[in-house]
């Protein structure tokens, strides 16, 4: 007979305190306020699904998600196509200028994002995008980040067949599209759960570029019902839990690829 | 079509689309912000040179240099907890038993929640009146405590809240570092008689150099850019007890528009940020020593 590992008693414990907040925020979505503003706490007496519907209709929850998934759509796309197109050139071809433009791209990823903020804001002023999903989406259609991670990979595989593909007369573009991306799939993943991780969570820049509550992300617009709602919290709990829902299955159900891309991204990062 | 077939012109051709886009969204805002920076702009009328004045002014601002002070408490109790933190998950969690599915996502799902919502479920955890974390210190009969609504522990309580979202990152990390030691490595110390702490300390802990360097440098530029957590739960107080630097130049950017000393703030943080990232390669560089 063999003893349960002795890690058990510092992982269960360990686990159980990292999912209390997920968990307690769950229990609360379904109190009545009354409950909730119990102390010592008291379990939900039965489901109360009235948190959720009046939440609803407090805020357009509806509009931040379809504004949310516009917006990670657009980059993680522009990001795909983008990036591979760059980070092919810089692996592969020779151009003029190709070293020094790849040098200046790698140094802009050592500046913050609080240093571009206010003259992007003033760029996104003078085109008329701010307060747009345009003023989120733009920016972030290309990252160098993602340029060069694509190119680090594309080093990786054998150019032999890709000469190949060239002598038969396939086009540079056609090689890049047939031999090379089929080949590419770690790497497109991580470039895509990076981005998306990145432009769903992202908060700062639409605070500053939003102001309409119609053109709200998923973050922005929670951050404005806490603010209008603050210590409704069966309220609140019922609308995090529906914000925080979709991420939270995707990342379940897709657990290793998260956890590879974010490995991958680091250590190549 | 001789022209188009050349490689200087494919060259371009891919990587004009990307080109654009960063030249126009970092390397214009870049330089103008740096011009920004001396300059005094209110975002509506025209800009005026200032020279030197901005960050002058950035010297003698106590409530600037409070909040450098903040950043600089918050990073140094920050980056140590969630790197060991993360390490101490990671070897935790590098192991084959029972249930390893539901700790791993137990650990990593912290994660995948994002800074916004993190803040609004740590800000109904930590309430000072109806919060579970008052009720489970109460069996050990303390407390309560006010948490984000005392200006001693707001600070602290942001740490506790922005830890939970990242000491499941940096295991991720650490995890796939540890997974990544040569077994063979391992059970020659074993056969040598080495212990679990020796092991540990003098062949795992050095080959972890590059995922630690990785690990203090990410955590590092993070930490010292603190915002989103803040915003939702606390707006920088109680009495600016938790008004970091970003903070303060949202502030002073967006709410005050004084987009100059805004500026200003900007390319002091960039230097800090620079400054001591270079610094962590510099030690790194002459520490870790990496394999292949």
């Amino acid at each position: 007979m063999k003893l349960p590992s002795p890690r058990h008693l510092l992982l269960l414990p360990l686990s159980l305190v990292m999912l209390t907040p997920l968990l307690w925020m769950v229990m609360t979505s379904i109190q009545t306020p009354n409950e909730s503003q119990q102390f010592p706490p008291v379990l939900p007496s039965g489901i109360h699904w009235q948190n959720y519907t009046n939440a609803l209709h407090a805020v357009p929850f509806g509009r931040f998600f379809l504004n949310s998934v516009i917006v990670t759509a657009a980059c993680v796309l522009g990001n795909l196509v983008l990036c591979s197109l760059a980070g092919y050139a810089f692996a592969r071809f020779r151009f003029f200028g190709r070293d020094l433009t790849f040098v200046v791209i790698l140094a802009t990823l050592m500046v913050p994002f609080q240093v571009v903020m206010i003259p992007t804001f003033l760029i996104m002023k003078d085109l008329g995008l701010i307060d747009s999903l345009g003023a989120l989406i733009l920016p972030n259609l290309v990252t160098p980040f993602g340029i060069f991670l694509m190119r680090q990979f594309f080093r990786t595989l054998p150019a032999e067949l890709e000469e190949a593909a060239r002598i038969d007369g396939c086009s540079r573009l056609g090689t890049l599209v047939q031999i090379v991306l089929p080949l590419s799939g770690p790497a497109l993943a991580t470039l895509a759960v990076i981005t998306f991780l990145y432009s769903w969570n992202d908060f700062l820049w639409p605070l500053v570029a939003i102001q309409s509550e119609h053109h709200m992300t998923l973050q922005l617009g929670l951050s404005t019902f806490q603010g209008a709602h603050a210590t409704d919290w069966t309220l609140l709990m019922a609308g995090n839990v529906m914000a925080v829902m979709p991420m939270l299955l995707l990342f379940l159900l897709a657990q290793r690829q998260f956890v590879r891309s974010i490995a991958a991204a680091g250590v190549k990062g | 079509m001789r022209i188009l077939r050349s490689e200087h012109t494919a060259g371009w051709l891919f990587v004009i689309p990307a080109v654009v886009l960063i030249v126009v969204f970092a390397l214009l805002p870049i330089v103008w912000a740096l011009l920004l920076s001396f300059q005094s702009s209110d975002f509506v009328t025209p800009a005026k040179w200032v020279g030197l004045a901005n960050y002058q002014a950035l010297r003698h601002d106590p409530d600037f240099r409070a909040a450098v002070v903040r950043t600089v408490e918050y990073t140094a109790i920050f980056v140590p907890l969630v790197v060991f933190g993360g390490l101490g998950v990671a070897v935790l969690l590098n192991a084959k038993v029972r249930f390893m599915g539901f700790y791993r996502t137990a650990f990593f799902v912290p994660v995948a929640c994002s800074t916004v919502a993190t803040a609004i479920i740590f800000n109904w955890l930590l309430d000072p009146t109806f919060g579970l974390v008052n009720w489970v210190l109460g069996w050990f009969s303390l407390g309560p405590y006010g948490f984000f609504q005392d200006p001693n522990q707001a600070l602290y309580s942001v740490i506790a809240m922005t830890a939970w979202g990242w000491i499941g990152f940096n295991a991720i990390v650490y995890l796939a570092a540890l997974q990544s030691i040569p077994q063979e490595l391992l059970e020659a110390a074993e056969i040598d008689g080495a212990g679990r702490f020796l092991t540990f300390w003098r062949i795992v802990w050095p080959l972890l150099g590059p995922a630690t360097l990785l690990v203090v440098v990410w955590s590092s530029i993070n930490a010292l850019q603190v915002f989103d957590e803040i915003y939702v739960s606390t707006r920088g107080g109680p009495l600016q007890a938790t008004t970091v630097v970003v903070y303060y130049l949202y502030e002073q950017a967006f709410r005050f528009f004084a987009a100059g000393y805004g500026a200003a703030i900007a390319y002091v943080l960039f230097a800090a940020i620079l400054t001591l990232t270079l610094l962590q390669m510099w030690i790194g560089r002459r520490r870790v020593h990496y394999t292949s």
